[in-house]
């Protein structure tokens, strides 16, 4: 068990290089099985997990560039386990429902390093190892979205590597002068994680550094003014691209500020609140009500995606145990119906080639479990209760309610601007008579489509009737690193509102 | 009159016999050619590995720190470091001449002669600290340089190496005036006693100070392709062979830059704020409008010339920061460097045709890559791996360079610097993703590739680019005991 996480990590880059040699007509039940091995590895993690333990496990370390304070450190908390078990879980339903059939070999090859820089990035302790990952998840996508997408596909990955690449530079300044801060204050560098977690930063060098950070993380997930690369790439990649994308990718930024952002600048973090709360509240409406204006399906859901990713900012700065677990949580549950979405609008546009509203409707007649499936994601899209998605969402509101409540209803809009294009989406692709020709044939979900599709509803309804599993870990992860901020916390402002958290937590 | 007696012992010969070794091969070969003509180039290739290894050898056995031959060589830490670079260098270059086509460059022993003289050159440039003996060391290497760029024999080459020889003797007029100047200044010419009597005075006159350091600046320049000395570049890199080409972007940089860490390292410890500036200037623009300049290159070998151009911009970085960091720094970037851009320019000679079948100038240009993945999947992947390291996409070599080079100026708090750096990877990111693009995304252009692509490929030629995708890619397994060894030797001479 001590080496589970390089394994985990490992396996899939071992396995895509050995995928060379597969013969090209074997190579989707080998990267299958590859990914379901993978999975199994991630399930034996979640069972070997402690979930009372809060602290970081599984932890491995190997100095790498000693004299530079660069380690090989890996280890899995409450924050990030459930993020690794949904990359693994997503890459194996993505390749079970991939219809792809050009080159179909570089695709999966590429898809399981994918799958390395994914479960690389949740587990790396060590932040030039964190880098690592972060910017090498980029190159597969890249192929993917270039090769395998639409008409505009070039245009599309290049705008995507390099908004990515620009704010993670960024980042990496913001990197290297706080080891540089480490250095100053303790005599040794570090890059390590939980090393910087401790460091007590002057006010002014946490804003400087939290801004560097943010750029990189804001890019990534994105955050509104610069999200105008996502809609681009999803619009351009192949259906299996964009369930990744959304599933797992967008989660690296949101991920990254609950790993970096919050516990190593708790002062600038909460003073920025408002801007951030800002900017997170003109996502969720502006974004909702640009989804509602799509005439593409894939475009409703790619904007609903940045909508909900403003949700998951507002709840990860709502600095406390409700609204940070909960945009975990948000996270998780985004990916998997997100994931499930836009592998419904592949499932379409494999029939049709077309993903135009316009062209469809009244489909519920001739595709009745394809509309079921449909309706049961848009439900947890929308945040129903006893859905996946309505945990995640109340209680990220839920959080922030302490911090602003007129901020939060702003935010809640999310929920009910939500409900109106994704319903609109439902009922002029499924309601209504069957207007077009083309579309009186069409055959439902085959044994493959549901296969992935059912896994992944059971998953929404398990979670949201019983979120408990998954929530408990989180929960004690995120109490602990909000004890820890409190004790690191410089400014008054900041100390009292995280105090204001604290004291209600050891009260239950 | 008293006869002028030197002992043998005080001369220190172990010092030269590195050199000694470079030239002893050289004329060696010509030699052999003298005795039986017509030799295969195999043998002449080999010869001057062997001699290359000899001249490692013997400079393995110097003592660090120890001045000789009149006390005007000099073998210092960087001294030993950067011929260790150049040599190793020069072997790993020197097997691109056995490429499976016939250059007509590559039949004649005078080739190998002269690239020995050149070794031997960049050797004493670097091996002293004496201003003249600096300037003979470049003038040896830059001619016989000259000359192997017109010995590929094409009306391109003629013109790029008679483009490099005026600009080179351009910057070696600016050399001898400002060595002329600090010599009138200080009545010395070597460095350590001009920065002595100019610290003593308080660089005063300090107009004169500054013409001569101004005169430098532009006879380096020259030699580092700094903007705006840097016109001559790809125009000559376009010239010359893909295989000299990447030589010419490696060592004499490497030779450069140790000219300039000796000659401006007193001068940026000192008060004079305004040798920093240009400085930070020179390095800033040097990056930024290079970058910008390859974004709208045709041809990739053009755009590798602006690339390193970009990237000696960087490492120039490391000197006008002057920290111990940044000058490890530098070496490590540059060893980096070498092992990256010898695979590239490796790849662009393998796939180097006769006849221009692609465009009517250039010989690379992007559209030759088009869909090479599809054609040959394993090369197109290190090509694709070698452009990603160069835009320092971890966890490939040049990353960590970069990683290095920045964090060095953010210590010495440059923090400016620093994110002018990451903007400008950021920018750089663009072109070199614009080969994987044409290699990845598009669909080959040409039906018959398999036979048109690699046609100058051969086993050395393979190995050679194995060798620094192996590096380039394990970069994570080289770089501590690289930065380790490194840094004691700059530590050991005081920089």
């Amino acid at each position: 068990m001590d080496y589970i996480l390089s394994l985990l990590v490992f396996f899939p880059a071992v396995a895509a290089v050995l995928g060379f040699i597969v013969d090209r007509d074997n190579i989707k039940v080998y990267a299958i099985t590859v990914a379901a091995i993978e999975f199994v590895i991630s399930l034996i993690l979640w069972m070997a997990y402690d979930p009372t333990n809060p602290g970081f496990q599984f932890t491995e370390y190997l100095p790498l560039v000693p004299a530079y304070g660069i380690n090989y450190y890996l280890g899995v908390d409450g924050i990030s386990l459930f993020l690794v078990v949904l990359s693994t879980f997503i890459t194996l339903i993505g390749f079970i429902s991939l219809t792809v059939e050009d080159n179909l070999k570089n695709m999966l090859i590429s898809l399981l390093f994918l799958e390395m820089t994914m479960v690389g990035v949740f587990v790396a302790l060590d932040a030039v190892l964190f880098y690592i990952f972060w910017e090498l998840s980029l190159v597969p996508m890249l192929y993917i979205i270039g090769y395998w997408g639409s008409e505009l596909r070039i245009y599309a990955a290049i705008k995507f590597f390099l908004y990515t690449f620009f704010g993670s530079l960024i980042m990496l300044v913001g990197m290297l002068f706080l080891a540089y801060l480490y250095y100053m204050a303790t005599g040794t560098i570090s890059f390590s994680i939980p090393d910087w977690h401790r460091l007590v930063l002057p006010f002014d060098y946490q804003v400087w550094l939290f801004l560097a950070f943010f750029l990189g993380m804001a890019i990534k997930v994105p955050m509104f003014p610069f999200h105008t690369w996502l809609p681009y790439a999803h619009g351009q990649a192949p259906t299996i691209g964009s369930v990744i994308l959304a599933a797992v990718l967008l989660k690296m930024g949101t991920y990254g500020f609950v790993r970096f952002s919050l516990p190593i600048f708790p002062d600038a973090s909460i003073a920025l609140i408002t801007p951030i709360a800002f900017l997170a509240i003109i996502m969720v409406i502006y974004t909702a009500m640009v989804a509602y204006a799509q005439e593409d399906m894939k475009q409703v859901i790619a904007y609903s995606s940045i909508s909900h990713m403003g949700v998951i900012i507002l709840g990860t700065f709502a600095m406390n145990v409700e609204g940070i677990a909960g945009s975990i949580f948000l996270m998780i549950s985004h990916g998997i119906v997100s994931g499930a979405l836009f592998m419904l609008v592949g499932n379409i546009y494999d029939r049709r080639h077309t993903k135009l509203l316009s062209e469809f409707g009244g489909l519920a007649k001739v595709m009745p479990k394809y509309a079921t499936i449909f309706g049961i994601m848009v439900m947890a899209s929308v945040g129903l209760p006893l859905t996946i998605g309505f945990v995640g969402e109340f209680l990220s509101l839920m959080g922030f309610y302490k911090i602003s409540p007129s901020m939060t209803f702003l935010g809640g809009m999310s929920i009910i601007l939500g409900a109106v294009y994704m319903l609109r989406l439902y009922k002029t692709t499924f309601f209504g008579p069957l207007t077009n020709e083309k579309n009186r044939n069409l055959p439902d979900l085959d044994g493959k489509e549901l296969t992935s599709l059912i896994a992944l509803t059971a998953v929404v309804i398990w979670l949201g009737i019983n979120p408990n599993p998954v929530l408990k870990p989180i929960n004690n992860s995120v109490e602990s690193m909000l004890e820890l901020m409190e004790k690191k916390a410089v400014t008054k402002e900041a100390r009292e509102l995280l105090h204001a958290n604290t004291v209600k937590l050891e009260a239950k | 009159m008293e006869p002028i007696r030197v002992s043998l012992e005080s001369l220190n010969l172990v010092t030269l016999y590195p050199m000694l070794i470079a030239v002893a091969g050289g004329l060696t070969i010509l030699i052999v050619d003298l005795i039986k003509e017509n030799l295969h180039k195999s043998l002449y290739v080999m010869l001057s590995i062997l001699f290359l290894l000899l001249d490692l050898g013997a400079l393995i056995g110097i003592q660090i720190n120890t001045r000789g031959f009149f006390d005007v060589v000099l073998v210092d830490g960087i001294a030993f470091l950067s011929q260790a670079i150049i040599v190793v260098a020069s072997m790993l270059f020197i097997p691109l001449a056995l490429t499976s086509k016939r250059f007509h460059e590559f039949s004649l022993p005078e080739f190998f002669a002269l690239f020995l003289f050149m070794v031997a050159g960049f050797q004493f440039m670097v091996a002293s600290d004496n201003l003249i003996m600096i300037f003979v060391g470049l003038e040896t290497a830059s001619l016989s340089l000259y000359t192997l760029i017109a010995l590929h024999n094409r009306m391109k080459s003629f013109e790029a190496a008679i483009k490099y020889f005026t600009m080179g003797a351009l910057a070696a007029g600016f050399y001898a005036f400002g060595a002329a100047l600090l010599y009138g200044l200080s009545g010395s010419v070597e460095i350590y006693k001009i920065a002595e009597v100019l610290t003593d005075r308080g660089f005063e006159p300090i107009w004169v100070v500054l013409t001569a350091v101004a005169f430098m600046i532009a006879a380096l320049g020259f030699k580092l392709s700094m903007v705006p000395f840097h016109t001559w570049t790809p125009d000559v890199y376009e010239g010359a062979s893909a295989a000299l080409a990447g030589y010419m972007s490696v060592v004499p940089k490497m030779a450069g830059f140790v000219v300039a860490m000796r000659l401006f390292e007193f001068l940026i410890h000192s008060d004079l704020v305004w040798v920093r500036d240009i400085l930070y200037l020179g390095v800033v623009v040097t990056m930024t409008f290079a970058n910008i300049v390859a974004l709208v290159q045709e041809d990739v070998k053009r755009m590798l010339a602006y690339s390193s151009i970009s990237h000696a911009g960087f490492v120039m970085a490391a000197i006008m920061i002057g920290t111990t960091q940044a000058n490890v720094g530098l070496f490590l970037y540059w060893i980096l460097f070498l092992f990256t851009n010898l695979g590239a320019f490796t790849m662009l000679w393998i796939s180097r045709h006769k006849s221009k079948i692609w465009h009517d100038r250039f010989d690379h240009p992007y559209e030759k890559f088009s869909g090479l993945v599809q054609i040959m999947p394993m090369a197109a992947t290190i090509m694709a791996i070698f452009m990603l390291s160069l835009a320092g996409v971890p966890p490939f070599s040049l990353f960590w360079g970069k990683l290095y080079i920045m964090g060095a100026a953010l210590n010495a708090g440059y923090i400016v610097l620093a994110i002018i750096m990451a903007l400008n990877s950021a920018i750089s990111a663009y072109y070199y993703l614009k080969l994987i693009v044409y290699m990845f995304m598009r669909d080959p252009v040409n039906v018959d590739g398999q036979t048109i692509y690699f046609k100058n490929a051969s086993l050395s030629l393979r190995t050679i680019i194995g060798i620094s995708a192996a590096f380039t890619i394990l970069a994570t397994a080289w770089i501590s005991p690289l930065i380790e060894i490194i840094t004691h030797y700059v530590r050991a001479s005081g920089f």
